[in-house]
């Protein structure tokens, strides 16, 4: 084991040193087995769909022509619940750090937390139950006066299980854990440097921007990372929301669907044999490699500007 | 600035000190502004912001009421009013700063009304839906043998209850080693920070794949079409780790290295400064994190959908056989709820409320234990 890595140097080795050391470096190492391992275990099971039949895919030709639709509408439900979570997910946890009294900003972290913890098949129940209903007269409206637009070209969905209702369901899932994390960071914001930013006449704003912000980026930015990892695996609410007809389009407010391949895999799995097994298995094989991709992209963004201590 | 040269500065700091905050300090201070900076700014009074709130609020219940528009569209425009109208009377009176100061916290405020509402509406839904279902039978009863009215929740709560402890297990201990070796020990070590990345990688697993790959796993060893409970453990486990190690990293890092150079200084070896100082100081942080991690898993519906299946009835049997759980439970009995398909549903919304008071009872019980073990500091 090596563990000298300490700056201080020391001139005896302690065997409760050696011993603890060793025990975190395994723990260290039994996680990279396990990353390892995911990767593995599902190529070796998604390996045989590779040159199947076409009865494998659900009719596509082959394993690119199943997959594609599934990874523009994961892609598609992803971002727009990003674009509605991340602002609002700053407001909350601005409020929460620097703008309520500290009275009510208690038991708001409080509530985040706890919604946080609200299962997703919740959310995928009342996402189905009660928000598409309500979401209907909008999607009309929206039809009815922005339908020049390709997004909203309709016809409007008449249940509301569009990809645009899924996308504010996985948007408000997201914005507790991306709350969670930024206020905890905007809380950790040196209270020195808040109040040489105040002393110095910067309003509240100005002092959040060049006090809070800076210190926080790193943060905010894994913050909507572990958002963006939700949205995009997130499967049942999508699988419960969606009326999913797995075609690829824009068009976010018509009952005509892309579905997303964690709620494809959700919906066919239980009912799936022989070499359907092995082909959901490969689309999962391909949903991990995205996130895969888009972790990887957003910690080099997040080494390259984290340049704090 | 206060002992200036004219006689006509002197009067007007006098002024600006003696009546703060009035609109109409400005027109005498105006005079002298080439000569010298006043000592105070104009500021609105501090009503300010309910007053425009609430001419805000009456201007758009009169245009609600001519155009009979409902509750929503007069929320939004008084909000629109409100977001215009102060940034602009502050943008005349203060300065360009003020306003976009106050226009910001408008907006601030406006975000966290829209996040909150739905979060809000969710629960209010659940629990008009849930309650009504829930006595004493809905409690103690599985589903075996159930047709239409009847039955419970039983067997599912025993599952779910089962493969997150057994999750837990697995993951904790070898969530917050990892997170000490990746503080602690390795720093600067390339091992260390291939680990810290792709934990980060790990985060982002989505349910379903660590569904799979438990699948995958087990399907190795036991054949095609495998269902056991410890499958779903396990794939809570992947979810979980990546989860309580960033968590406990984040609370370790936070921990000042003064703590631990007085430690080391007395002389303390460097694993008992961990336990004993490092750990007691971060536990309120670490409890939190595994207290959030266990929460996001305990709700998890993708991965046991795949691995531990769904049954009818009560199983015990972590190694055995196919294990229901509340989050497959609510799934099926909204998506299949059978015929009549009222009484599946209503036992679905049910469900939900159970696991929703099981996540809150475990987030309160952990926030209490966070307060009781955190050592005693003037944070």
């Amino acid at each position: 084991m090596t563990t000298t890595v300490a700056p201080s140097a020391r001139p005896k080795r302690r065997p409760g040193d050696v011993v603890f050391a060793g025990v975190s470096w395994a723990a260290g190492l039994v996680i990279l087995a396990a990353l390892a391992g995911v990767a593995i275990f599902l190529t070796i099971e998604g390996a045989p769909a590779f040159h199947a039949a076409p009865d494998a895919y659900f009719g596509a030709k082959n394993l690119v022509a199943y997959v594609w639709p599934l990874l523009f509408g994961t892609v598609l439900a992803a971002v727009l619940a990003l674009l509605i979570a991340t602002p609002l997910s700053l407001g909350v946890a601005l409020v929460i750090s620097h703008y309520a009294p500290r009275r009510l900003a208690r038991p708001v972290g409080y509530a985040v937390d706890l919604l946080a913890a609200v299962p997703s098949v919740v959310y995928g129940l009342w996402g189905i139950g009660y928000l598409g209903k309500h979401l209907t007269p909008t999607y009309e409206w929206l039809e009815k006066h922005l339908g020049f637009l390709p997004f909203f070209a309709g016809p409007a969905s008449a249940t509301g299980k569009t990809i645009l209702t899924a996308g504010i369901v996985l948007a408000i899932m997201a914005i507790p854990i991306i709350t969670a994390i930024t206020r905890e960071v905007f809380l950790q914001t040196p209270t020195l440097h808040e109040e040489a930013a105040l002393a110095l006449g910067a309003t509240r704003w100005e002092m959040i921007r060049m006090a809070v912000f800076p210190y926080a980026r790193s943060g905010i930015v894994s913050a909507v990372m572990l958002g963006m990892g939700r949205a995009l695996g997130e499967t049942m609410a999508v699988a419960m929301v969606l009326s999913a007809s797995g075609i690829v389009t824009f068009n976010l407010i018509s009952s005509d669907n892309p579905s997303t391949i964690a709620a494809n895999i959700a919906l066919q799995f239980p009912e799936a044999t022989e070499l359907r097994v092995n082909a959901l298995i490969a689309s999962g094989l391909v949903l991990f490699v995205l996130t895969f991709a888009v972790n990887f992209a957003a910690r080099a963004i997040v080494a390259r500007s984290a340049r704090r201590s | 600035m206060a002992n200036t040269k004219s006689p006509a500065t002197h009067r007007t700091a006098g002024s600006n000190s003696q009546e703060p905050s009035v609109p109409g300090s400005t027109s005498t201070a105006r005079p002298t502004r080439s000569n010298t900076l006043p000592l105070r700014h104009p500021r609105l009074p501090r009503w300010a912001g309910w007053l425009v709130a609430g001419v805000a609020a009456a201007a758009s219940a009169i245009v609600t009421l001519s155009l009979g528009w409902g509750l929503v569209g007069w929320g939004i425009l008084a909000i629109v009013l409100f977001g215009i109208a102060l940034p602009v009377w502050s943008l005349l009176v203060e300065n360009r700063r003020a306003a976009k100061d106050r226009l910001v916290s408008t907006l601030v405020w406006v975000a966290f009304a829209l996040a909150v509402l739905p979060l809000v509406s969710l629960l209010a839904t659940v629990v008009e839906n849930g309650l009504h279902v829930i006595n004493a039978q809905f409690l103690t009863y599985s589903m075996r043998n159930v047709i239409g009215e009847g039955g419970g929740v039983y067997h599912a709560i025993i599952g779910t209850l089962l493969i997150t402890v057994a999750a837990a297990v697995i993951s904790v201990p070898i969530g917050i080693m990892t997170a000490i070796c990746l503080v602690e020990y390795g720093a600067r070590h390339k091992v260390a920070r291939a680990i810290t990345f792709l934990v980060d990688v790990m985060t982002g697993i989505p349910s379903i794949v660590a569904g799979l790959f438990a699948y995958a796993l087990f399907a190795l060893v036991f054949g095609p079409g495998v269902r056991l409970g410890i499958g779903g453990a396990v794939a809570l486990s992947l979810l979980m780790i990546p989860i309580v190690v960033r968590s406990c990293e984040e609370m370790l890092k936070l921990v000042p290295d003064e703590l631990r150079e007085a430690s080391y200084a007395l002389g303390v070896p460097k694993w008992r400064t961990i336990v004993k100082v490092v750990l007691p100081t971060a536990m309120a942080g670490i409890i939190t994190g595994v207290m959030l991690a266990v929460a996001r898993v305990i709700g998890e519906t993708a991965p046991l959908l795949i691995i531990a299946g769904s049954t009818d009835s009560v199983n015990t049997n972590l190694f055995g056989e196919r294990m229901m759980t509340l989050p497959v439970f609510i799934y099926y009995s909204y998506t299949q709820p059978g015929v009549p398909a009222e009484f599946g549903q209503a036992r679905a919304w049910g469900a939900a409320l159970v696991l929703i008071v099981i996540v809150l009872a475990l987030n309160l019980l952990a926030r209490l234990l966070g307060r009781v073990l955190s050592p005693k500091t003037a944070r």
